[in-house]
């Protein structure tokens, strides 16, 4: 590639997502699916996958037609698109597993709403080539799995002494189980949120110090 | 009070199954413009408006699907309308009270993408309500809707005269409000199931 483009098809791309812009902790988009379907780390990871083919797909898509879709109606046109694959989802996870669609509900149809897909969509998808925004998409899924899995786990582990499944601590374990009811997904997001920015204020800290220092022998 | 009368219904939906504290739908407006009574109780009303409209179209609709046999486009079609009934209110509001309009800004078009319209739109279909019981249904979404928005727009001004910790500013804080709110609201859950 000679020409420098503002998005390139590289680490920074894919990792975004992941953690600088990570959808949920940082953007705090999509959070209804978050706090919904983490009762168990199982729903967590079928949601994330759910969401993350969505994601991807819907973002090639649009990103393919970039130039076709006409800017006034936009929006609608994107959210057609993104049902139209939801619908897809939809059918596959009832014909794959019934008891997995009857625990997620109608949150898997609204994955339509989820502002994640919609806000990729706009922000990134319309303006970029296919590849850097199927990357970009993907990095954004693994982050948006991830939070769902950092809240599923917990409330499992601590409401149902379980991982995946698996019992944990056995017999003895008295279940916490207000983390698996919905005050425990409120409860265990603004956990993680107090956690992020207590580090995010320790850096900051230990920076501002490091600067104070620096410039202390030429003051 | 039996599981399919109407005041079983609207009780239901306004605080046993509370759609932001109980089913986790609507969490963006509720968050996002709860930091005022001012604007939380418009927020609300509008949303609760957006419901009514898209419930009774959405159950105009699905007679349609069904009787067409076309139910796989049922998501694109509630998608449409709620999109169409949101344009309704902000062009009705841009009319008669702009001052609303505008400090409302972005969270009016974001309706749309309010994942308790089309949870409602949804939940009656798969309930199987027939007219007049969506049309309940609707109403007390919408209530519950506006109570727990207007609940925590009160938590939020008191706060906002108190000294917090700088670690919990922000959305850290108003999740654990949440908490505490739906924590509460889950004393009600012994006035029936689902």
């Amino acid at each position: 590639m000679t020409r420098r483009r503002e998005a390139q098809l590289d680490w920074n791309t894919f990792s975004e997502g992941i953690w600088q812009e990570n959808p949920v902790f940082v953007m705090l988009l999509g959070l209804c699916p978050i706090l919904a379907v983490t009762n168990s780390s199982i729903n967590a990871l079928a949601m994330g996958l759910a969401t993350a083919f969505v994601l991807i797909a819907s973002s090639l898509l649009i990103s393919m037609l970039r130039n076709y879709i006409p800017k006034q109606v936009r929006i609608a046109t994107y959210i057609v698109i993104i049902a139209t694959f939801v619908t897809i989802v939809d059918y596959v996870i009832q014909a794959i597993s019934l008891d997995l669609y009857n625990a997620l509900g109608a949150f898997i149809q609204l994955i339509v709403v989820n502002c994640v897909i919609l806000g990729r969509a706009e922000a990134y998808a319309s303006k970029n080539r296919p590849s850097v925004a199927v990357l970009n998409a993907v990095g954004m899924s693994i982050g948006f799995a991830l939070a769902l899995l950092s809240l599923g786990t917990v409330r499992e582990i601590f409401g149902n002494g379980s991982l995946f499944g698996y019992d944990l601590f056995g017999d003895g374990f008295e279940p916490w189980v207000v983390m698996v009811l919905p005050p425990g997904g409120f409860f265990v997001l603004g956990g993680w949120l107090l956690l992020f920015e207590w580090f995010r204020q320790r850096k900051a800290e230990a920076q501002g110090e490091l600067a104070a220092e620096s410039s202390k022998p030429g003051a | 009070m039996q599981a399919d009368s109407l005041g079983f219904i609207f009780l239901n939906a306004v605080l046993v199954n509370n759609f932001v504290l109980a089913l986790f739908l609507g969490l963006c407006p509720f968050l996002g413009v709860s930091g005022k009574l001012n604007t939380a109780l418009p927020m609300g009303l509008a949303t609760m408006f957006v419901m009514l409209v898209s419930s009774l179209c959405a159950y105009g609709i699905n007679l349609v699907l069904v009787n067409f046999e076309i139910e796989f486009l049922r998501l694109i079609a509630y998608i449409a309308v709620i999109a169409s009934a949101v344009q309704l209110v902000e062009m009705v509001l841009k009319k008669f009270v702009p001052a609303l309009f505008r400090s409302l800004g972005i969270f009016l078009p974001l309706i749309t993408t309010n994942c308790a319209i089309l949870g409602l739109a949804l939940f009656q279909t798969f309930k199987e309500y027939d007219f007049l019981q969506s049309l309940v249904y609707a109403i007390g979404a919408g209530t519950g809707f506006i109570l727990a928005i207007v609940l925590m727009a009160g938590l939020r001004e008191k706060l906002d005269l108190s000294n917090v910790p700088s670690v919990s500013q922000g959305a850290a804080m108003s999740l654990m409000l949440g908490g505490l709110l739906s924590l509460a609201f889950m004393g009600f859950a012994g006035m029936g199931g689902h």
